[in-house]
């Protein structure tokens, strides 16, 4: 397993390389240096000299790849690509355009992100799964045929439906939770009410109806019948043995998630006015803060590559059969 | 069935056990009554506040920099103006708008002089002015906010100057550091922030037009430049060590600015941030190792003197203006406008400012929430979107606005107020179709009698706007009235006294004339076909691009859209090669120099990088701007000016578009509330009644259970039927179980 995972990280490195450069490629070659220094000075009275002196400071002056000016190994590391790429291995994201440190705004901002995000996993899967289970179990009957009629209406609505829906209903006409807002501590419990509500209920659709699929296929296996003709109660069946042995499927979509968590919901976020990273990489589009979206992009990326590596090892914990080599 | 007491108790702590999400439900609920402490539900801000002398605002976007040699937009001119003192500022109420003294003791008179620094009189013809001296004595006993960076011992020593890597370690905001000082405002202070301009690390926007004008500006750039060279990255730059010939102190309370020439605009720019004073302490402060990495620095935490010092700032979720303490010079004015009194503008004439204690500014990046908050009474004050500007107001039968019942019922007033800026659509002056020659100017005139602004205002901008005349805006002096001289003849004609449209048909003769009847060439018999260039995305930008080719394809025009991003428009702008594009110009300071340089030669966009972008030229028009900007506001300027205009409107390298016009809302318990399109710094003026405001929030606010009940119990129904089929399912065979 030791050996399998060290190959995994090192394929996990080649594909962050994959992004970096083509992150690199689409904001150096689409988006020059004089666009990022024009957007960052404003509109008025922005001179070539003062564009030249805002690429100077932020390092936007060098050459990409290669600085003939110098020797040696400085040839490469004085150059915009390992100023602005290859130090983002290291988990050095730099300066924001604005001249914000990044790595501190990030650590701050991910507590928010977390804190909409993680309560919404943790309750909206057990809802997921134990509407799924019913609708599996149910099959055929009007709770299956409205179950599914359900999910697919749910899922045919669009995100922003909820949250302005969500807003309006318990927000604005029945008074009671705010419209929008953040705070810490106990006071962050009113706040994160209604975004986590609708982040379960936008995503009941399409997950349940996904689970269901999974169920069904598992329950038409002949282990449930045997179970079945044991006579082992209906919710052991389904609770024990159906959703034990569709974890792996179900593991596939979710475990690869949880580190996705603190990258936040763009959209949730900049509705309801939650200082988390989703709004974070909003904010940093709108203002062409391209230092921001790199360090954006890279840190998604690496925390896929992360969610993809504890699915393997969660297949080896659910499946005692699968064996990572 | 018999079943006892106890059973039932069994049953009530059963179905308890099986329902964590009402176990959640019920915590929710007692955290949140703990939470509201007699507030209402859904009161967004922390309880008890509601008490208290705070006005609510929001912000959209975070501001990308406050410290005031940087900043120079409107959004972070909503927090600075509010936090710095420059020397000058504009009168709240007094239209046209006109400079008062803040800083200083009184608005400074330019003293004109010679080459050999002989003075002159002040009606000193432009040639023989070599130099414009702006003697500035500023108030005594004015106090800057406390801040770490003055903080003293015992000793009269600074505490906060020598961090070491475990003090700086040890802090993450400015908040941390828990001891503050303040000392007076010093003349040198405003002459260390001229300095400023000229910080290698800065990058101050007006820092070049002042180069131009500051004597010895341009040579401390390039001192501090060289100096900058040969220092590490993060070395703090000393500029105490540096002087500038242009800047100078005279004692304690008076500096001097001198300036190259006439240029009577600078006055405007001592009402800007730029000029405010910041003590050198705040340099040495924030230029400190390490401090930057945590993003403390003067360019997030300011150091000021003016009403209000930031206290909070947390872009990401809320900044919070505070009382400076030790501000306390200021009265409301006892002068306004004629109506001001009767409108209660002047009831706190006289009284100490500022009048709100606390500002809360709440991120707010959404129109929707914004908008709903406001009628929850949970902000003071709002703008009006597209959106929502039916419920918000109706137009009378005489075209006259008001606000519509909801929003009367509710005691909300309705300001309105023309901007001092203008969005025009240009005229490449360099492209050999449109720009070059008597043949592009009467395409050009007869493009401008067929785009219909009117239309165009009624449509897309709910009438709030005001077709244009010319560059000058309302309330710039300059403008005149349309039944004057201020009337674009080209465009227009007077009816009855009132500007109407000139018919389309003249249009098309002038398209005729040009060689394009009925918008085909003459010669080749190819229809013409014009491109704009626009940022234009989205569904609403849609409709608009559409209105534009419609309006053209009135005269047979092809107008093809070439959307494109900002980024693309200002390259395309800078090298001459858009042909049409749209932008808009925002007053810096109320002087038709301000606007009348947009169009002026030696600022073109392509050959100097200016803010001409159409790249217009006209020698006459450029031989009496020369002249008008030196000018003082009198009758010789304004005809000089009304020629100007006309040279403009003959030549028409804009359609000049329209004025915006801003509708603002705000609350029955907010007064003095005066829109001021120059003066950022209005919110100590501004008075909040908190009492009411508190009674008509819990008014407005009761929470309604009633539908979350039946909600609950809509969930029951539908889940015990399901419920009941899961049992009777249970109970069948494994058989039947399967065969399903």
């Amino acid at each position: 397993m030791g050996a399998y995972l060290f190959r995994r990280i090192l394929y996990g490195i080649l594909v962050l390389v994959g992004v970096n450069m083509i992150t690199f490629g689409l904001f150096f070659f689409v988006n020059s240096p004089d666009d990022m220094a024009r957007a960052q000075l404003g509109l008025k009275r922005v001179t070539p000299a003062a564009v030249e002196k805002w690429k100077v400071e932020r390092g936007y002056d060098k050459p990409l790849f290669v600085n003939n000016a110098v020797q040696g190994f400085a040839k490469v590391n004085e150059t915009i690509f390992y100023e602005k790429s290859i130090k983002l291995f290291a988990f050095e994201f730099g300066e924001s355009d604005q001249g914000r440190n990044i790595g501190f705004d990030i650590a701050n901002r991910m507590w928010p992100s977390l804190a909409v995000q993680l309560p919404a996993f943790m309750i909206g899967l057990p809802i997921y799964l134990s509407f799924a289970l019913l609708m599996a179990f149910l099959r055929s009957t009007y709770v299956d045929i409205w179950g599914v009629l359900l999910c697919v209406l749910m899922m045919s609505i669009s995100a922003m439906f909820y949250i302005i829906a969500g807003q309006y209903f318990f927000g604005k006409l029945w008074n009671l939770v705010p419209i929008s807002g953040y705070d810490t501590g106990f006071d962050a419990i009113k706040f994160l009410a209604l975004p986590i509500l609708i982040s379960v209920i936008s995503g009941l659709g399409s997950n349940a109806r996904w689970y269901r699929t999974i169920f069904l296929e598992e329950m038409s296996k002949d282990y449930v019948r045997t179970a079945r003709a044991k006579g082992l109660p209906e919710h052991k069946v389904l609770f024990v043995h159906v959703l034990k042995n569709a974890l792996i499927p179900i593991l596939t979509g979710v475990v690869a998630l949880i580190p996705m968590l603190f990258m936040g919901a763009l959209i949730t976020e900049s509705f309801f006015g939650i200082p988390g990273l989703g709004s974070y990489t909003i904010d940093a589009i709108t203002q062409q803060d391209f230092a921001i979206v790199r360090a954006m992009v890279f840190l998604g990326s690496v925390l896929y590559i992360i969610g993809l590596i504890l699915t393997d090892i969660s297949y080896t914990l659910v499946d005692p059969r699968v064996r990572l080599s | 069935m018999n079943y006892n007491h106890n059973d039932r108790k069994t049953i009530s702590v059963k179905l308890f056990d099986m329902s964590p999400y009402f176990r959640i439900l019920c915590v929710f609920c007692i955290v949140h009554l703990a939470a509201c402490n007699g507030s209402v539900w859904n009161d967004p801000y922390p309880a008890g506040e509601g008490q208290e002398n705070i006005l609510y605002t929001s912000f959209s976007e975070r501001p990308k920099h406050l410290d005031p040699v940087q900043s120079y937009s409107e959004n972070e001119y909503a927090f600075i103006a509010n936090i710095y003192q420059p020397p000058l500022q504009y009168h709240y109420l007094k239209r046209p708008y006109s400079l008062i003294a803040f800083g200083a003791e009184e608005v400074p008179q330019p003293i004109y002089r010679d080459t050999q620094g002989r003075m002159l009189p002040a009606n000193a013809p432009t040639s023989q002015v070599a130099y414009s001296d702006y003697v500035i004595k500023i108030k005594k006993g004015l106090m800057y906010q406390p801040h770490p960076a003055l903080a003293v011992d015992s000793l009269g020593k600074v505490k906060f100057h020598h961090l070491t890597a475990a003090d700086i370690a040890a802090v993450r905001t400015l908040a941390d550091f828990k001891e503050t000082g303040s000392r007076e405002v010093t003349a040198a202070d405003y002459v260390h922030q001229i300095k400023r301009l000229a910080h290698p690390k800065l990058h101050s926007p007006v820092l070049q037009l002042m180069s131009a004008y500051i004597v010895g500006l341009s040579d401390l750039v390039s001192d501090l430049g060289k100096a900058s060279k040969s220092s590490p990255d993060d070395q703090f730059v000393d500029l105490e060590r540096y002087s500038i010939e242009g800047a100078q102190v005279i004692d304690r309370y008076t500096y001097v600015i001198r300036v190259h020439g006439k240029y009577p605009q600078f006055i405007y720019w001592l009402a800007m941030p730029f000029f405010s004073p910041v003590p050198p302490e705040a340099d040495r402060f924030y230029g400190q190792a390490g401090l930057s990495k945590k993003n403390i620095s003067l360019d997030w935490y300011p150091l000021g003197s003016g009403p209000y010092m930031l206290t909070v700032n947390n872009p990401n979720r809320k900044m919070i203006l505070e009382r400076n303490p030790h501000y306390s010079r200021e009265t409301y004015p006892t002068e306004g406008m004629p109506g001001d009194q009767e409108a209660g503008l002047l009831r706190d004439a006289g009284v100490l400012l500022p009048l709100i204690d606390k500002v809360v500014f709440s991120l707010e990046k959404e129109q929707i929430p914004y908008w709903n908050k406001f009628l929850q009474g949970f902000y003071d004050a709002s703008g009006i979107a597209s959106d929502t500007f039916d419920q918000a107001v109706q137009s009378s039968g005489t075209g006259d606005v008001g606000l519509t019942a909801n929003m009367l019922e509710r005691g909300i007033h309705l300001q309105t107020a023309l901007a001092t800026s203008i969005s025009y659509l240009g005229f490449n002056m360099l492209d050999p179709l449109i720009g070059v020659g008597e043949r592009a100017r009467l395409i050009r005139r007869a493009i401008s009698i067929a785009l219909d602004y009117e239309e165009y205002i009624s449509i897309f901008r709910n009438g709030r706007g005001m077709s244009a005349h010319g560059p000058i805006p309302p309330g710039i002096f300059g403008y005149e009235a349309v039944g004057k001289s201020g009337i674009n003849q080209y465009v227009y004609e007077l009816v009855q006294g009132e500007p109407v449209r000139r018919d389309i048909q003249e249009a098309k003769r002038l398209l005729a004339e040009a060689g394009y009847p009925e918008g085909r060439d003459l010669k080749t018999g190819l229809p013409l076909l014009l491109n704009l260039d626009a940022s234009a995305t989205g569904a609403d930008s849609k409709a608009r691009m559409d209105w534009y080719v419609n309006q053209l394809s009135k005269l047979g025009i092809q107008l093809v859209i070439r959307s494109t991003d900002f980024n693309r428009l200002q390259d395309k702008l800078r090298r001459g090669t858009a042909q049409l594009y749209f932008l808009g110009w925002n007053g810096d300071y109320p002087d038709p120099e301000n606007f009348l340089f947009l169009l002026y030669g030696p600022q073109s966009r392509v050959k100097n990088q200016g803010e001409n972008a159409s790249n217009y030229s006209n020698a006459e028009y450029d031989r009496l701007f020369n002249k008008m900007q030196h000018m003082a506001n009198d009758h010789e300027r304004q005809l000089i000016i009304n020629r100007m205009l006309e040279i403009l409107r003959y030549d028409a390298p804009w359609v000049w578009g329209f004025f915006p016009k801003e509708y603002t809302l705000h609350h029955a318990w907010v007064s003095n509330r005066q829109p001021n399109q120059m003066a950022n710094n209005s919110l100590k003026y501004q008075r909040i009644d908190w009492r009411l405001r508190a009674k008509q929030r819990a008014l407005w606010n009761q929470p309604l259970f009633g539908p979350l009940v039946i909600l609950l119990a809509l969930s029951v129904i539908a889940i015990i039927p399901a419920y009941i089929t899961l049992r009777r399912r249970e109970k069948r065979s494994a058989i039947d179980r399967g065969s399903q």
